[in-house]
């Protein structure tokens, strides 16, 4: 099975619906450790990158065209971390699947792995932080490993879930070291990371929809 | 149930206002060319000088678009409510103001922030504009002593961005204003105390909840939490515990000047923003301190959350001479 920009834009939809079904949950989720915006900031963006690839003659636009938009539209939408955060990801999508016009089960897995990269690089946060980090990087790993024993691109992406689900309930253990958290030390232990919550919303969208 | 706000649509809030305060402040406001969220000043950028692009969410006003304006700040970026502005109008700010001498990013130390200046510092580069960037970090409850590069900037930045646009405005390289930005930031001092909660125009709900009895030392201008939660206290001994963290930071010497900020979070009024600076003004004379200038009132607010917060700016020769230069913004004069 592969995957086409026809696709990509149906994921982009899939995730827009969902983060905005989980809009209110994030906000709370914030609003106990932060500033109670994530929830806006992430429908914000995903709803902007929907309206931006609407009109798009999908036909005549590569998967790395589409990716490219998605990052600059949630950019602007948003600014705040998400914004950079997301849009560094889908930037590194775009790259790793350039010159593809569709995507073999092993593309797609490279294109969620460069995703992960990205939020890294940017962010620049490590694993028990208390961060999207702490769901995005087990999520990849996950995928990556799942791709390299054969599996079928819904089971690999189904570990992907799984993990990320593991890792955003592992952050509940965990202090905040980076982010505007941070500031708050041991108070913000006992509570879900948002961006982290957000990250497994984000990720089973994809799931549901490219598998 | 949800807040009370005079608004129309929570989403198009900041939109609104910048077209409400544009209206009001033709003179000294403009936006840039096909970017309405890049606020620019009339008077005060020109070729040689370096450019001073300030910048942050939106639901601190007067902070940040109303200290922009000849002798302050060139330019301010604004972003969503409590959110980062995207790195766009942060360029066209920086394109606007630079007068080839280079651009000066000021803000404060938050991670969206830095974030998405430093994609609008590298989208400059490209376009052979050299940008500095120096953060705010004068929340003395936001980190330990020894961790200053981590706290967060709030109501100080009035001081620092003041020290730094008047060493724009004299006309100093840009070396010598980032020297001096670095300094006044060194030098300034905030604690903050909240008493209520604020709400997004968005959500219309409360951000954090807090007992009827109850106020928070501590708490970030976004409603991040401070450091501790107590049953409220009278105006004197809450001063006293703001000024005690920040005299034994900045440990003045007898005969030392000092400027003074009172500021309120939002709602606080001026009545009680007064009781405050009286109390400030007897403990400085305490201890030999003089007060150079104060200001009252609302200079870096977190909508209409409740609480205050004390800002102490240390004075050196140099430091004082960049307050009293003048300036003449939309939302604030001096000299």
């Amino acid at each position: 099975m592969s995957i086409d920009t026809a696709d990509l834009k149906r994921m982009f939809d899939a995730i827009a619906v969902a983060i905005e079904a989980d809009r209110d949950r994030l906000c709370q989720l914030d609003g106990v450790i932060g500033d109670a915006d994530h929830g806006i900031a992430m429908a914000l963006g995903f709803n902007a990158v929907r309206d931006v690839l609407a009109p798009l003659d999908l036909a005549a636009t590569e998967p790395t065209a589409l990716l490219n938009m998605a990052a600059k539209s949630f950019l602007n939408a948003v600014g705040a971390s998400s914004g950079p955060l997301y849009a560094t990801a889908f930037m590194r999508a775009a790259a790793a699947v350039k010159g593809k016009t569709t995507l073999a089960d092993g593309d797609v897995v490279a294109l969620f792995q460069a995703m992960a990269q990205g939020i890294r690089d940017r962010g620049k946060a490590e694993i028990g932080e208390k961060t999207m980090i702490d769901a995005w990087l087990p999520a990849a790993e996950a995928a990556g490993a799942g791709n390299a024993a054969g599996q079928t691109l819904a089971e690999s992406l189904q570990a992907a879930l799984a993990a990320a689900e593991r890792g955003a309930e592992a952050t509940k253990d965990m202090i905040a070291a980076k982010g505007r958290s941070s500031r708050l030390g041991e108070r913000s232990l006992g509570h879900i990371d948002p961006g982290a919550a957000s990250a497994v919303t984000v990720i089973g969208a994809m799931r549901d929809s490219l598998a | 149930m949800q807040t009370k706000k005079i608004i129309n649509d929570g989403n198009r809030a900041v939109d609104e206002m910048l077209e409400g305060v544009l209206a009001a402040h033709p003179r000294h406001l403009r936006s840039a060319d096909g970017s309405p969220r890049s606020i620019i000043a009339r008077d005060g950028p020109r070729p040689g000088k370096v450019g001073l692009v300030i910048g942050g969410g939106s639901g601190h006003e007067p902070t940040f678009l109303g200290f922009v304006g000849k002798g302050l700040a060139d330019a301010a970026a604004v972003g969503n409510v409590f959110a980062s502005p995207p790195p766009d109008p942060i360029l066209e700010c920086a394109k606007a103001v630079s007068g080839g001498a280079g651009v000066l990013f000021m803000y404060g130390n938050y991670a969206g922030d830095v974030m998405n200046f430093d994609m609008a510092g590298e989208m400059a580069a490209m376009d052979d504009i050299e940008v500095r960037t120096v953060l705010t970090t004068d929340d003395v409850a936001s980190a330990p002593r020894d961790q200053r590069q981590k706290r967060r900037g709030v109501a100080g930045n009035f001081f620092v961005f003041k020290a730094a646009g008047a060493a724009c405005d004299r006309m100093l390289s840009l070396d010598e204003v980032e020297r001096v930005a670095r300094k006044a930031n060194d030098h300034t001092f905030t604690m903050g105390v909240a008493l209520s909660p604020c709400s997004l125009p968005q959500t219309r709900r409360p951000n954090f909840e807090i007992g009827a009895d109850e106020m928070e030392i501590g708490m970030g201008i976004h409603g991040e939490p401070g450091i501790a939660r107590g049953t409220l206290k009278t105006a004197d001994e809450i001063t006293d515990e703001m000024l005690d963290k920040i005299l034994a930071e900045m440990a003045p010497k007898r005969g030392d000047k000092v400027a003074v900020l009172v500021n309120s979070l939002g709602s606080t009024p001026l009545m009680e923003l007064y009781i405050m600076n009286r109390r400030v003004k007897q403990r400085l004379d305490a201890i030999g301190v003089s007060i150079h200038a104060t200001w009252v009132g609302n200079y870096c607010t977190s909508l209409e959350m409740a609480g205050a917060s004390v800002t102490l700016f240390h004075l050196d020769e140099e430091l004082q001479a960049m307050l009293d230069h003048p300036c003449d913004c939309a939302m604030f004069r001096a000299g």
